[in-house]
C-alpha cells in the first residue's frame, strides 16, 4: 500500500520486471560492497545519473511525443552549472547551490524559448530546429573557453565531504573504506531515486493523463479542451530541468565537465537507444534501458573480445565482432526495437503478464 | 513506373509563364557586394566568392535529394549523412585502385580515375538507398517520431558498418593532380578545384531544373510535392516517384560525399553526420520541398561561412544559425515556401 502511494500507483504490473527491478535497485545500492573497485562504482553512478536523464527524455518523448535533440544540451547546462561555480566559487555547498539555481534558471529560460517558438509547428521541424540550437550551443561551450574551459573541460573540487580524503569512520566494512566518496555515490543514487519517484508522480498526475492524450492524438486533445501547446511546452520544460538536474549529478560524481562528457552527440544517440530499447513511455522502461546500456557499453565490449578472438581467422566477421563495434549491435537491437517493439523491453514484459492474467 | 517513364517533353502542358518570385535571387549578388567593402582587397574578396560557392554547390548537390524526399512524402531522413559519408569511402576504394592516374600530370589520366570513382559512388550509394528506402524507411510512412528515430537508427548502423568495412581511422582522399594548384585572375587566386566544383554544381542544378520543368516526370514530381493525393487520385503510384527521387537523392548526396571529400582530401566516418546540421539549415532556409530555395540557401551558406570565416573566424561557428534565423524572420516558411495543399 504504502509502496503502491510511492509508486503513484503506477505498478510494475509484470512479476519479470518487478523482479529486474528489485535486482536494479538492490544491485545498484549494494554495489560497493558487492563489487569492490573503482570501475563497479562508477559503473553503477552512470547507472544511477543516466536514469534520470532517460526518464527526463522519456517524459517528453514517451508521454509527449515530442522529439527534442537538444536534451544534451540541459545535461550539459546543469554539468556546466555544477563545474563553472565550484571551480571560480571553490568547493563549498553554498557554490554547489548557486551552480545548480542558476543552471535551472538558465534551462528553464532556454526551453521556454524553445518551446514557445517552435512547439506550434510539426514534429520534424521541431526536431531539426532542436538540433541546430544544441549544435551552436555545443560549439559555443567549446569555444567560450575562458569561462568553460574549452575542449580541455574543467576540473574542479567538490565539498571536502563528497570526498575521498573524508573519513566517515576509520573502520573498513568488508574491505571497503567508508569515506566521503562512498557518501557521494548515496548522495548519487538516492537524488536518481528521488527524481525517478517525483517524475512517475507527474507522469501519473492528471497532468500527465492529458500528456498522454496529446501524443495518442493531439487534435481531440485540443477538441476537449486542453490548450495543447502549453501543456508541451510545460512537459518540455519540467523535462529539460530534470535532465540539468542529471547534469548536476554527472559533474558532481566526476568532479569534471567538458564538452565531450555531457554535451556530444554521441550521448544524445545513447540516450535515445536506452529509451527505445527499455520502452518508451514507460518511466521504468528508463531504469531497465539505461542499466542494460551502461552495463553492455562496459562489459559488452569484454563479451565481443572473446567472440572476435574467437573469429580471428575470418576477416569481416572478425572485424564484425571487433570490441569497438558494440554500437553496431546496440543499433540493430534499436531499429528493430523501433519496428517489433515500440513499447521495448518494459512494454512486452507488461504484454506477456497481461495475456497470462 | 511504367506511366511514369515515359519522358515525352510535356512542354505545351505547362501552363506558358506563372509569375516568378525573384527577391530571393538577388540576396546571393547583394550579399556578395556587402562584402566587397568588409573585405579589403579585390583579389581576396574572389576568391573567397568562389570558395564560397564551390563550397555551396557541394552542399546543394546533396541537400537537394533531401529536400525532394521531404516535400514528397513528408519524410525527413536523418540518416542522410550516411549516404555522403558512404560516396566518399567508394571513392578511396576505387581511387586508391587507380593511384597512378591520380597522380600524373595529365588531365585525362586523372579524369579516367574520377569520373569512374564518382559513377561508381553514386551507383553503390544509390543501391544502399534502395535497400535503406525499403528497410529502413517504407514501414514507417506518416509516423514523424519513429522516422526520425529509425532513420537515426540506420545512420548508427550504417556507419559502423563503414567502419567495419574499412576501419575507424581517417582515410587521404588525394586531390588529382591536374586539379589541385590555383589560377591567377590578376592578383586574385582561385583554386583549380573550387572552379571545376562550382561547374559541377551549376550542370546538376540545370539537369535537376531541366528533368523537373521540362520531363513528365518532374511534372509529377512537382505535382507531388504540392498535392500528394491528387496525383495519386489520377492513377500515378506516388510511391514509386518517392522511391525514384529517394535513390537518385541518395546517389547524388554520394557524388556530394566524392567531392566533399576532395575539397577536405581527408575523410573521417563521422564526416555526414557532421554535415547533417548544414543541410538541414540549407533546405529550411529554403523552403521545405523546393530545389531552387535549396540552390540559393546551399550558395548563402556556403558564402556566408566563408566571408565569416575571413572577417571573424569565432562568428563563423554560428554564422549559419544566424543566416537562418534572419531568414526565416523575413520568410517565416523558407525563401521559397511550397504551396501545399
Amino acid at each position: 500500500m504504502m509502496l503502491g502511494r510511492l509508486l503513484s500507483g503506477d505498478l510494475p504490473r509484470s512479476r519479470v520486471l518487478t523482479a529486474v527491478l528489485i535486482a536494479i535497485f538492490f544491485g545498484l545500492l549494494l554495489t560497493p560492497f558487492l563489487f569492490p573497485g573503482a570501475r563497479a562504482t562508477n559503473v553503477a553512478a552512470k547507472i544511477c545519473i543516466f536514469i534520470v536523464l532517460v526518464a527526463s527524455f522519456d517524459l517528453a518523448l514517451g508521454y509527449t511525443g515530442i522529439f527534442s535533440f537538444a536534451h544534451t544540451m540541459f545535461f550539459g547546462i546543469g554539468a556546466y552549472g555544477v563545474a563553472i561555480a565550484l571551480s571560480t566559487l571553490g568547493a563549498t555547498w553554498k557554490a554547489l547551490a548557486i551552480g545548480t539555481g542558476a543552471a535551472l534558471m538558465v534551462a528553464l529560460v532556454l526551453s521556454l524559448l524553445i518551446g514557445l517558438f517552435s512547439l506550434r509547428v510539426k514534429a520534424m521541424f521541431f526536431a531539426m530546429i532542436t538540433l541546430a540550437v544544441a549544435t551552436a550551443f555545443q560549439t559555443l561551450a567549446s569555444q567560450l573557453s575562458a569561462f568553460t574551459g574549452g575542449d580541455d573541460g574543467l576540473s574542479f573540487k567538490v565539498p571536502e565531504l563528497l570526498t575521498s580524503a573524508f573519513p566517515l569512520s576509520p573502520h573498513t566494512f568488508r574491505g571497503v573504506a567508508l569515506d566521503g566518496k562512498l557518501l557521494c555515490f548515496y548522495l548519487v543514487f538516492a537524488a536518481a531515486v528521488v527524481l525517478l519517484l517525483v517524475m512517475l508522480r507527474i507522469v501519473n498526475s492528471p497532468f500527465g493523463r492529458v500528456l498522454q492524450a496529446i501524443r495518442e492524438n493531439e487534435f481531440r486533445a485540443e477538441a476537449i479542451g486542453y490548450r495543447t501547446v502549453v501543456y508541451r511546452t510545460c512537459s518540455s520544460v519540467l523535462s529539460a530541468l530534470f535532465a540539468t538536474l542529471a547534469g548536476v549529478l554527472l559533474a558532481l560524481w566526476l568532479r569534471y565537465n567538458g564538452p565531450d562528457t555531457s554535451l556530444s552527440f554521441e550521448i544524445m544517440i545513447n540516450i535515445l537507444l536506452m529509451v527505445v530499447i527499455g520502452g518508451m513511455g514507460t518511466m521504468y522502461g528508463s531504469v531497465v534501458g539505461a542499466t542494460l546500456f551502461i552495463i553492455a557499453e562496459n562489459y559488452l565490449q569484454d563479451l565481443m573480445k572473446l567472440a572476435s578472438n574467437g573469429f580471428s581467422g575470418v576477416p569481416f566477421l572478425r572485424d564484425l565482432f571487433h570490441p569497438d563495434r558494440w554500437l553496431l549491435w546496440l543499433g540493430i537491437l534499436f531499429i528493430v526495437g523501433v519496428y517489433r517493439f515500440p513499447a521495448g523491453i518494459v512494454g512486452k514484459l507488461r504484454f506477456s503478464a497481461w495475456k497470462k492474467s | 513506373m511504367t506511366t511514369t517513364a515515359t519522358t515525352v517533353p510535356a512542354t505545351d502542358a505547362l501552363p506558358a509563364e506563372v509569375k516568378t518570385d525573384r527577391l530571393p535571387l538577388l540576396l546571393i549578388p547583394a550579399l556578395a557586394l556587402l562584402a566587397l567593402p568588409l573585405t579589403g582587397s579585390f583579389s581576396t574578396w574572389v576568391t573567397l566568392t568562389f570558395a564560397g560557392l564551390a563550397m555551396g554547390m557541394i552542399i546543394f548537390i546533396i541537400a537537394s535529394g533531401l529536400t525532394l524526399v521531404f516535400g514528397l512524402m513528408d519524410v525527413l531522413n536523418f540518416g542522410h549523412g550516411l549516404f555522403i559519408t558512404l560516396g566518399a569511402y567508394v571513392a578511396v576504394s576505387v581511387i586508391g585502385r587507380m593511384i597512378g592516374y591520380v597522380e600524373s600530370p595529365s588531365l585525362m589520366r586523372n579524369l579516367m580515375a574520377v569520373v569512374p570513382a564518382m559513377l561508381i559512388a553514386m551507383v553503390v550509394v544509390g543501391a544502399v538507398g534502395f535497400v535503406f528506402e525499403r528497410v529502413i524507411i517504407r514501414p514507417v510512412y506518416g509516423q514523424p517520431l519513429k522516422q526520425i528515430m529509425i532513420t537515426m537508427g540506420g545512420m548508427i548502423v550504417g556507419v559502423e558498418l563503414v567502419k567495419v568495412i574499412w576501419g575507424a581511422q581517417a582515410l587521404p582522399l588525394p586531390l588529382p593532380a591536374a586539379f589541385s594548384g590555383s589560377l591567377l585572375f590578376g592578383d586574385a587566386a582561385v583554386e583549380k578545384y573550387r572552379l571545376i566544383t562550382t561547374v559541377v554544381g551549376l550542370l546538376v542544378f540545370a539537369a535537376m531544373l531541366w528533368v523537373l520543368s521540362r520531363t513528365k516526370v518532374g511534372l509529377l514530381i512537382r505535382a507531388g510535392v504540392q498535392d500528394r493525393e491528387m496525383v495519386e487520385s489520377l492513377g500515378y503510384r506516388i510511391g514509386l516517384l518517392f522511391f525514384g527521387v529517394f535513390i537518385a537523392g541518395a546517389a547524388l548526396a554520394g557524388l556530394g560525399g566524392v567531392m566533399w571529400g576532395m575539397y577536405q582530401q581527408t575523410i573521417v566516418p563521422e564526416m555526414g553526420g557532421a554535415i547533417n546540421v548544414l543541410l538541414f539549415i540549407v533546405i529550411i532556409i529554403g523552403g521545405l520541398g523546393s530545389v531552387g530555395g535549396c540552390f540559393i540557401g546551399a550558395l548563402l551558406v556556403g558564402l556566408v561561412a566563408n566571408y565569416t570565416g575571413f572577417l571573424a573566424p569565432k562568428v563563423a561557428l554560428f554564422s549559419n544559425i544566424l543566416l537562418m534565423v534572419l531568414i526565416l524572420l523575413w520568410r517565416p516558411q523558407g525563401l521559397y515556401p511550397v504551396v501545399k495543399r
